[in-house]
């Protein structure tokens, strides 16, 4: 139940007086409450636990940890060993 | 996909484990609270390539399994009632009670239904006004915001035959009750991502200071649990201890401030018995007075329940670290992921049921 994976915000709607949203995990479409991320945009990455979405992906966090990677390999290149950098996200 | 193979990338991960044998002189013991972080580990092997000084164990974050025997019996008794539609979270329907589980209610005869978001039993309850819908409101800090809110809407709506069976427990006691046991072999916790995505982290910050314990708390791919583990063990070589957020790409320091207040509203604090622990102070959740109208345990009154621990099951002090699932006599013979004695080799968070998916079958 402590498991998810960031799932990216296609559409915002209204059921039963709640917000919602249609969020695509790696092409599978599932429906999502979004009253607790309110400031959430579509094209936004957020975590979803049963049916509740609970935070909004932080993309400059998620490039900083791309940064200290980048480091790693910058390190092990200096070692000689010959890593190429990660593509990034868009 | 996008913000989930780049934290999968197998060079990037050599490297971190590169530095973590490169930083470990010492043996260390690691508890890494979440079930899900439990299958991680498993099926990525992380355990097998780490340095032979540092032990992962396995703690009790898996709802599923510390789900007291006493709530799956009432869940049993009350789902197998004529006028009642039972709905919970999937791997709830295959927990051993003291006789049968949810599916076998479901076989004689009972509606028991699988839904994936609290709102789903909502929404049947709305479609069935002549039924009583009960929901299994089962979990750790993050699935109390969904039952929080089906509750909360519940009440908005005046919906009368909506209920929670409630057996909410929290993570920061437990792990502050591991520590405290004369027993205790954790050194360092890996904390638990996505429960600090719904609380933040200022509870651990005393937690981490009374019992010098450093606690980093990371996700669930290969390279976030890697990273914790490094920077886990760095702490504990340097001998610091303080909590550190490796996770920050999804959990700020307050959480989610929404779910918290509807939480507060919805349920209180209470002390809460752990499937194979025990009772731990206050370390749960029960649903507050006024929205006794949709307390389960108080609409339907089950009496006295005599429940039966299987003898064979060590279940209890795998949740605790103190042995591995190979270590029962039971693991893959009289208790399978097909036959499971208890909840740990059920449940997709369990440590036995990781151990047994990929095949961990001896101690190395």
């Amino acid at each position: 139940m402590c498991l998810a994976i960031p799932g990216k915000l296609l559409e915002i709607f209204e059921e039963s007086g709640l917000k919602m949203g249609n969020i695509d995990f790696a092409g599978s479409v599932s429906k999502a409450c979004l009253e607790y991320v309110p400031e959430i945009k579509i094209g936004e990455y957020t975590i979803v636990h049963a049916g509740f979405a609970l935070s909004v992906l932080n993309e400059e966090e998620a490039k900083n940890s791309f940064d200290v990677w980048d480091e790693v390999i910058e390190r092990a290149n200096a070692e000689g060993i010959e890593i190429e950098k990660l593509e990034r996200p868009d | 996909m996008k913000y989930l193979d780049e934290f999968r990338d197998p060079v990037i991960a050599k490297k971190i484990l590169d530095e973590i044998h490169a930083v470990t002189t010492q043996p260390w013991v690691i508890m890494e609270i979440c079930g899900g972080q439990t299958h991680s580990i498993i099926r990525n092997g992380i355990d097998q390539v780490l340095p032979k000084e540092i032990e992962l164990v396995h703690g009790p974050g898996c709802p599923v399994c510390v789900t007291p025997l006493e709530i799956i019996d009432r869940a049993i008794e009350i789902a197998g009632r004529p006028d009642v539609i039972f709905t919970s979270f999937g791997d709830m329907l295959r927990v051993p009670g003291s006789h049968k589980d949810l599916f076998m209610v479901r076989s004689e005869g009972g509606d028991v239904r699988t839904v994936f978001s609290p709102l789903e039993s909502l929404k049947i309850a709305r479609e069935n006004p002549d039924k009583e819908v009960v929901f299994f409101a089962v979990g750790f800090e993050t699935t109390a915001p969904g039952n929080a809110m089906a509750v909360a809407q519940a009440a908005k709506e005046g919906l009368t035959n909506f209920s929670e069976l409630v057996s909410h427990v929290l993570v920061p006691p437990a792990m502050e009750a591991l520590l405290s046991s004369p027993l205790n072999r954790v050194q360092g916790y890996l904390a638990a991502g996505h429960v600090c995505t719904v609380m933040g982290w200022d509870e651990y910050d005393p937690i981490a200071k009374k019992y010098k314990v450093p606690i980093v708390i990371t996700g669930f791919e290969p390279m976030d649990v890697l990273d914790g583990i490094l920077h886990t063990v760095k702490q504990l070589e340097a001998g610091t201890h303080i909590v550190e957020n490796r996770y920050a790409r999804i959990v700020e320091q307050g959480g989610n401030q929404p779910a918290q207040a509807l939480i507060k509203d919805v349920y209180e604090i209470a002390n809460r018995k752990w499937r194979g622990i025990g009772e731990i102070p206050v370390s749960g959740f029960k649903i507050r007075s006024k929205y006794a109208a949709f307390d389960a345990e108080l609409k339907f009154s089950v009496g006295d329940i005599q429940t039966e621990e299987p003898e064979a099951c060590i279940s209890g002090v795998i949740l605790q670290g103190l042995n591995k699932p190979h270590d029962c006599p039971a693991f893959g013979k009289e208790c399978t992921p097909q036959n499971p004695l208890g909840a740990t080799m059920v449940s997709s968070e369990g440590a036995c049921a990781a151990y047994y998916k990929y095949q961990r079958i001896m101690n190395d």
